[in-house]
C-alpha cells in the first residue's frame, strides 16, 4: 500500500511538473529539460550502483556515444531531422547498449574499486575517441547540430522539446521500476548484498550483472541523443569524466535504490552548477559542501532525509510506536 | 525506504521546484537606457587568470567612462564559461533569457567561439568575438552567423607575416612543436603556408596535447638540422616548455605564435626566453603614448601588465561605445548594431583598427622580440615584447585575396601536408 501512495505522489509530481513548467521563464524551461536528460543517466547508473552495486564511473561514455551518433547522423547525413529522429532514438540506444555490452566484457569481472577504475578508464577511451578522431568528431572543436528535428511539432521550441524529454524520462522511470520490481530486479538486489550466496543458490550473477550493465548502456545512449538536441552542440567536455563523476554524485546525493533519488539528485546537482553559479561565485563550495554533508550524515541520500526523522520522532516517541513504525519502514 | 515517506519527500521537492521556477521567472525589466552586456570569460580552472585579464580589460574601459555610453547605463553581466564550449553554450543562454542581454561577448578558446557562434543565430542575440580566434568564424562559415562580428583576431592573420619575417631571417628549415588543437592547427598552417610560399620548408610537426605540463617525450624527437623552432603554447604551457628546452641544452633560435609569450605568462618567464620571437596584433611594450597610458593606468589598478586578452576587451568596450555615440545611447536592434559596428574605424590602444566586410579586424601586426629592460617609465628591469617590426593593416586573407583564400580548407592538423617531414 505504502508503494502504492509512493507511485502516486511520483505521478503527482510529475503532472504538476508538466503544467507548471510552461508557465516558467524561458531559462528556468532549459534547466529543468537538462535536469531531465541527467535524470535518466542518472537512474542508469542507480541501476547499477543502487540496485547492483557497481559504482560504475564510465556512463558518461554511453551518452557521449549516443549523442555523437545523433549528431553525426545528422551532420553528415541529414538524418534523423524528421520522423527519422525516433530512428535515431533507436540507434542511440543500441549503440549505448552495444558499448556497454563490450565494455562489460572487460569491467564485469571486477568488483569495488577496480570495477571503478576500469570503468572510468574505459570512460576515457571514449573522451580519447572523441578528442583525436578529428575527421569524425571535428575533435575539440566538437560537433554543432542543425536545428532540432521537426515531425509536424517543432522540437525547436522549447516547450516541446520540454514534454519530449519528460515523456522519455517518465517511460524511462516506469520501464526501470518495472525492471528493479521485477525478478531480475530482485536477484540484481541479492547481488549487491552477498554475490557468493546467489552464486550458490545456482544464479549466474555475471550473466545478471552483464546485463544489467548493458541495461544501463541503453539509457545513457537514449540521455546522449536528447543532450545532443539540447544544446546543439556535442563536444568532448560532455564526455570527460566530470560529467560521469557527476552522474553518480547525482545518484550519491538523492539516495541509491531509489531512481527517484537519482532524478532529485540530478535536479539539486544542475540547479547548484547552473543557477546558483550564475549568483554567487563560490558555488563550488556549496556543491562540495552538500557532498561532503551527505555523505558523511546521509549515506541514504536526500531520500534517507524523511526516513531519519521518522526515526527521530519515533525515538522520541512512545516505545509502541516506534516499533510499529520499525516494523513498515522497510 | 518506504513509499510513505517518498511520497512525503516528492512534496517537498516539488514545492522547492515551484519555488526555484517562480524565483527564476522574476527577469530584470527592460529600462529605457540602458544597455546590458553579457560577458564570458573562464574564471575558475586553469584558465582562470587569463579569465581574470579580459574582464579585468572591459571593466576598466568601464569604469573609465563611469559605466556610461553616450547614455546608456552599462549593466556588465560576468558569467564563468569554464574554458568549456558547452559550458559557454548554457552560459550564453543563461545571459540571453534570463538577463534579456542586447549583446554577449567573450569566450576563451576557439572551440569556444565555433560553439557561441550558432546560439547567436538561433537566439538572434549579437555575439562580439574578442577573444576566439577561430578562423572559419568569419571566413567559411561567417554567412551562417549573421549576428558574429570580431574584434579581437583570427588565428593564422599573424601568422602569414610572420612568415614572411622568417623567410627574411634567411631561416630555411623549421620544426614546430604545437598545441594539439584548432587554434594550434590554424595558428601553425597560417606559418606554414607563408612560409613555404616565399621558400622555407616545415620539416617536422609535433602535437602535444593542450595542457601539457612535461615536454619530455617531445623535445629529444625534435630534429637537430632545423634552422629554428616555432612553438604555439596556450597557458601554462607556455611557461614550461622554455624552460625544458634550454634544460635539454637546446639553443636553437625559438620564435612562436602570440599566445606562447603574451603578457599573460611573460611577467612569469625567466631569462631562458629572451630573444625569443612571437607574432600578435598587440604588445604591451608598443612604444606610444596610447599604449603608455593604458600599461600604467592597467597596472595600477589590477597589479600587472596588460595582456592582449585584456587589450582586445578593452578595445572591444571602446567600439561598442563608439556605436552608441552614434545612436544616441539607445539600442540598435541586433542588425542595425553589426552594420554600426563594422564600420567602426578606431584609433585604438594596439594601433588602427577596422572590420573588414567579413567582419574580422584589419590591423598592425607586431613582430616582437623578448628583451629584458625598462619601459613606460617602470622602475625595474622586466621582460617585454619590444615591437621589432611592424606589417600595418594586416587583413585576415594576407596577400592572397579573399577568393583564392577561401578555397583553400581551412587549416588543419593535415592542411598544409607536411611535405618536407619525413
Amino acid at each position: 500500500m505504502n508503494n502504492r501512495r509512493g507511485v502516486l505522489t511520483v505521478i503527482g509530481a510529475l503532472v504538476a511538473l508538466a503544467i507548471i513548467a510552461p508557465f516558467t521563464s524561458s531559462y528556468a524551461i532549459i534547466l529543468i529539460t537538462h535536469a531531465l536528460i541527467f535524470a535518466i543517466l542518472a537512474m542508469s547508473v542507480d541501476l547499477l550502483l543502487g540496485y547492483t552495486g557497481l559504482p560504475s564511473m564510465g556512463q558518461a561514455a554511453y551518452l557521449g556515444m549516443g549523442a555523437y551518433l545523433t549528431a553525426i547522423l545528422a551532420t553528415q547525413f541529414d538524418f534523423g531531422l524528421g520522423w527519422s529522429f525516433w530512428v535515431v532514438v533507436g540507434l542511440g540506444i543500441l549503440v549505448g547498449a552495444a558499448t556497454a555490452a563490450f565494455f562489460g566484457l572487460f569491467a564485469i569481472r571486477a568488483t569495488g574499486v577496480y570495477f571503478l577504475m576500469i570503468t572510468l578508464a574505459l570512460g576515457m577511451c571514449v573522451w580519447g575517441l572523441a578528442y583525436r578522431w578529428n575527421s569524425l568528431t571535428g575533435g575539440d572543436n566538437g560537433i554543432n547540430l542543425p536545428p532540432r528535428p521537426q515531425f509536424g511539432i517543432a522540437l525547436a521550441n522549447d516547450v516541446t522539446y520540454f514534454y519530449l524529454v519528460l515523456g522519455f524520462f517518465v517511460a524511462s522511470l516506469a520501464l526501470l521500476y518495472v525492471l528493479v520490481k521485477s525478478p531480475f530486479g530482485r536477484s540484481l538486489e541479492g547481488i549487491r548484498e552477498r554475490e557468493l550466496r546467489m552464486r550458490l543458490l545456482g544464479y549466474n550473477t555475471w550473466l545478471h550483472k552483464y546485463i544489467a550493465f548493458v541495461i544501463a548502456g541503453g539509457f545513457g545512449g537514449l540521455a546522449g541523443v536528447l543532450w545532443a538536441h539540447m544544446n546543439g552542440l556535442v563536444s568532448p567536455e560532455d564526455v570527460i569524466l566530470t560529467t560521469s563523476v557527476d552522474a553518480l554524485l547525482m545518484v550519491v546525493l538523492g539516495g541509491p535504490g531509489t531512481l527517484v533519488g537519482g532524478a532529485i539528485g540530478a535536479g539539486v546537482v544542475v540547479f547548484l552548477r547552473e543557477y546558483l553559479a550564475t549568483i554567487v561565485p563560490w558555488w563550488q563550495y556549496v556543491l562540495g559542501g552538500v557532498y561532503i554533508l551527505t555523505i558523511l550524515y546521509l549515506p541514504g541520500g536526500l531520500m534517507g532525509i524523511p526516513e531519519r526523522i521518522r526515526r527521530r520522532r519515533a525515538l522520541s516517541g512512545s516505545p509502541e510506536q516506534a516499533g510499529k513504525l520499525e516494523a513498515t519502514s522497510h | 525506504m518506504s513509499g510513505k515517506t517518498t511520497g512525503r519527500f516528492t512534496r517537498m521537492s516539488l514545492a522547492a521546484c515551484l519555488a526555484f521556477a517562480v524565483g527564476v521567472s522574476t527577469a530584470p525589466a527592460t529600462a529605457a537606457e540602458e544597455l546590458r552586456i553579457g560577458f564570458l570569460a573562464p574564471l575558475t580552472g586553469g584558465f582562470a587568470q587569463i579569465g581574470k585579464d579580459m574582464s579585468n580589460g572591459f571593466q576598466l574601459y568601464l569604469d573609465e567612462v563611469g559605466g556610461n555610453f553616450a547614455g546608456a547605463k552599462v549593466t556588465f553581466i560576468v558569467e564563468d564559461e569554464e574554458g568549456k564550449p558547452p559550458v559557454g553554450v548554457r552560459k550564453a543562454e543563461k545571459l540571453i533569457r534570463q538577463d534579456k542581454v542586447h549583446l554577449f561577448m567573450g569566450g576563451l578558446l576557439a572551440s569556444t567561439g565555433y560553439a557561441l557562434a550558432p546560439v547567436s543565430t538561433r537566439l538572434k542575440t549579437v555575439y562580439v568575438a574578442s577573444i576566439p580566434a577561430a578562423d572559419d568564424l568569419t571566413q567559411r562559415e561567417s554567412e551562417k552567423y549573421p549576428y558574429v562580428v570580431r574584434t579581437g583576431w583570427s588565428s593564422s592573420q599573424p601568422s602569414h607575416p610572420f612568415g614572411e619575417w622568417a623567410c627574411e631571417q634567411g631561416y630555411k628549415r623549421i620544426a614546430v612543436v604545437a598545441a594539439d588543437y584548432a587554434f594550434g592547427y590554424e595558428v601553425v598552417g597560417g606559418f606554414q603556408k607563408a612560409f613555404e610560399d616565399c621558400g622555407g620548408r616545415i620539416i617536422q610537426k609535433i602535437w602535444p596535447p593542450l595542457g601539457t605540463n612535461d615536454f619530455g617525450p617531445f623535445i629529444p624527437t625534435l630534429k637537430k638540422d632545423a634552422d629554428a623552432i616555432f612553438t604555439l603554447m596556450v597557458g601554462p604551457m607556455a611557461l614550461q616548455f622554455p624552460k625544458q628546452l634550454l634544460a635539454a641544452g637546446i639553443k636553437k633560435p625559438v620564435i612562436g605564435g602570440g599566445t606562447s609569450y603574451d603578457e599573460y605568462v611573460l611577467p612569469s618567464m625567466g631569462d631562458e626566453v629572451i630573444g625569443h620571437v612571437s607574432a600578435l596584433q598587440y604588445s604591451a611594450a608598443l612604444d606610444n603614448p596610447k599604449n603608455a597610458a593604458f600599461v600604467k593606468k592597467y597596472r595600477e589598478k589590477y597589479g600587472k601588465v596588460p595582456s592582449y586578452y585584456s587589450e582586445s576587451n578593452y578595445t572591444t568596450a571602446q567600439m561598442i561605445h563608439e556605436v552608441m555615440k552614434q545612436t544616441g545611447g539607445k539600442w540598435p536592434g541586433a542588425t542595425k548594431f553589426i552594420e554600426l559596428l563594422s564600420k567602426i574605424k578606431l584609433d585604438a590602444v594596439r594601433g588602427p583598427v577596422q572590420l573588414d566586410e567579413m567582419r574580422n579586424p584589419v590591423q598592425n601586426i607586431y613582430i616582437k622580440k623578448v628583451e629584458k629592460k625598462k619601459m613606460h617609465g617602470f622602475a625595474q628591469d622586466e621582460l617585454w615584447n619590444t615591437v621589432i617590426k611592424t606589417y600595418p593593416n594586416v587583413g585576415q586573407f594576407w596577400k592572397y585575396g579573399k577568393a583564392e583564400f577561401l578555397k583553400q580548407p581551412v587549416y588543419s592538423r593535415d592542411y598544409p601536408p607536411c611535405k618536407y617531414c619525413d
